[in-house]
């Protein structure tokens, strides 16, 4: 089992989603996250006071797949994610040791 | 409220009620202004930890002047036992004793104008809570609650009651034959040759206020990481809400003044709007050409340069001199709000760049626009001359007064709260409560003790009851 990781503009997240549902993925986990990478932060000014702001808004989607499948999944969301310009974001795979599905107590694949 | 007497109705009973309900509306519209207006103006300009701290000052400010004003700040203001030019004997109306029934004639209109003594005190007690609030905007985020309500009463007492007194109330700043003004250019027939002109409040309401921001700022301090930290405003739309309910409300500021339904208030409602909206784009040409973006918070910042600078000026300009007026205090304020990073104090939302900057400026561009006796219009210099001389006066007093009475209660009371108390958040040390709920995990309800024994098992309790 792996665990994709991708970080994503926020505003593609819709196009993600459809693209995952259409690769056959039944669930995702998003949450909001901040940060930069090369894209950097951009300048806000206050009253003539100018402020750099590092962080700016990002999407984290994480979801659970079968080995055979991740490396698929990983096209998917590159594919869907991309609009060429800078701050596009990342996504990386890790391996899974267990996984429980909480309501009837299955493990490992089955439980995806 | 160009001219200071309040004479007696002729005839007592003869109420105008088109004017009484005109000034009971515009001090309701004033009231507005402060709560919720300048509230969630100043609001939206400080940090998120510090919303309901700042808030909460003007709130005070309310409770606080309106109860003073009440039993002594009438007295003190409008009553007719002057002491030396500079205030009245506060006991002479003291609680307003003998107001209930009178009926006032202000600006001794002939055939109209005679409203109820106790709608003018009213009126007028939403003028002294505004200045008050005012103030607040330079000591955002740092300031004990407690100190703050202990000056409030104090400054509105030694600083807005006299001045208030001098300009309106027939004393040194006003008209009458005992001013500065007739001290310089002489009087004829009991008044003034050359009268100053303050419609609204530009010295009592705006350079008072303006100037004990300044002081305060200085005695109390820069907040924590000032210049190095980021503090932008963290709520814009609720700047521009405040921003149009001052507006809205300063309707009543400006017109209400006329204390008559009248063709000069319909003349003032009129300037104020215009000069309004010629503040707001000057301040947001200057954005323009020196940042390249024009601002939400410049809009609404504008808005409220225009209107302080009209406040003074409404009654005497050409709706024109006013779009004037307006452009020139905009640009204005827009380059004054910077001067404090340069000169190292922290105002934190810019009370001295807006109403002081503006308020003089308004003050003294009453006397070059001023339709009758201005310099542009071929008056001469006598009226700004005597604008500049009133300007000053208020600056003065304001200054010292203020001055002093930081330092007594630096001394006393204390001012600021403790550093690290200011990092974690205003709100939270001084009034326990947070102004957004955003995550709300791992609360329960009980005293400070974090998680008694008791209020978890009757918690469990109704969880087994659920089952």
């Amino acid at each position: 089992m792996k665990l994709v990781t991708a970080i994503i503009k926020p505003h593609q997240l819709d196009e993600v989603k459809e693209a995952l549902e259409a690769f056959g993925l039944q669930g995702m986990t998003i949450s909001e996250a901040q940060g930069y990478g090369r894209q950097r932060g951009h300048s806000e000014v206050y009253r003539g006071a100018e402020y750099t702001v590092d962080f700016v808004p990002k999407t984290r989607l994480e979801v659970l797949v079968d080995d055979m499948d991740a490396s698929s999944v990983v096209d998917v969301i590159v594919k869907a994610a991309q609009t060429g310009r800078i701050g596009d974001g990342k996504v990386w795979v890790v391996p899974v040791e267990d996984l429980a599905r909480v309501r009837t107590g299955e493990r490992g694949v089955e439980a995806i | 409220m160009s001219t200071a007497l309040i004479p007696l109705a002729d005839e007592v009973g003869g109420i105008d009620f088109a004017a009484t309900t005109f000034v009971i509306v515009c001090a309701s519209l004033v009231l507005l202004m402060t709560t919720p207006g300048l509230a969630l103006f100043y609001g939206g300009l400080t940090r998120s930890k510090s919303i309901l701290n700042m808030m909460m000052m003007s709130f005070g400010a309310m409770g606080v002047v309106g109860i003073v004003y009440v039993l002594w700040g009438y007295s003190m203001s409008f009553g007719t036992e002057d002491i030396g030019g500079v205030i009245a004997n506060p006991f002479q109306l003291f609680g307003l004793t003998n107001v209930a029934d009178s009926v006032v004639n202000p600006f001794g209109y002939e055939g109209y104008g005679n409203i109820p003594e106790l709608a003018f005190v009213g009126f007028q007690l939403t003028f002294a809570v505004i200045t008050a609030a005012l103030i607040s905007g330079a000591v955002a985020d740092r300031v004990k609650f407690s100190t703050w309500m202990v000056f409030v009463p104090l400054w509105v007492t030694l600083a807005y009651f006299p001045i208030a007194h001098m300009v309106w109330g027939g004393g040194l700043l006003s008209g009458a034959e005992t001013s500065l003004s007739s001290l310089v250019y002489g009087s004829t027939d009991g008044a003034a040759n050359v009268a100053p002109i303050d419609f609204a409040g530009g010295t009592v309401v705006h350079i008072n206020a303006g100037m004990a921001a300044l002081v305060l700022a200085l005695v109390i301090g820069k907040r924590v990481g000032f210049g190095k930290v980021m503090m932008r405003p963290h709520n814009v739309p609720l700047v521009m809400i405040g921003a149009g309910l001052l507006w809205f409300g300063w309707f009543g500021f400006n017109a209400g003044s006329e204390l008559a339904a009248d063709e000069t208030a319909a003349l003032v409602w009129v300037n104020t709007t215009v000069a309004t909206c010629a503040a707001m784009v000057g301040w947001l040409l200057v954005e323009k050409f020196r940042d390249g973006r024009a601002t939400s918070v410049g809009a609404a910042s504008g808005v409220v340069a225009g209107l302080v600078a009209i406040t003074p000026a409404c009654g005497s300009l050409s709706p024109v001199g006013s779009i004037a007026l307006g452009a020139v205090a905009g640009a204005l304020a827009a380059l004054a709000v910077g001067l404090k990073y340069k000169l190292g104090y922290d105002d934190s939302l810019d009370v001295v760049g807006v109403h002081l900057v503006a308020g003089l400026w308004g003050t003294i561009g009453a006397g070059l626009l001023a339709v009758e006796g201005g310099l542009f219009y071929g008056g001469g210099v006598d009226q700004t001359v005597v604008q500049i001389l009133i300007a000053l006066a208020a600056v003065t007093v304001s200054g010292v007064v203020t001055l002093v009475i930081a330092l007594a209660l630096k001394a006393t009371m204390g001012w600021r709260i403790p550093e690290d108390v200011e990092v974690t958040g205003i709100d939270q040390s001084e009034h326990a409560e947070s102004a957004y709920d955003l995550t709300p995990r791992g609360s329960r309800m009980g005293g400070s003790s974090a998680g008694s024994g008791e209020s978890r098992s009757s918690e469990s309790l109704d969880l087994e009851g659920a089952k």
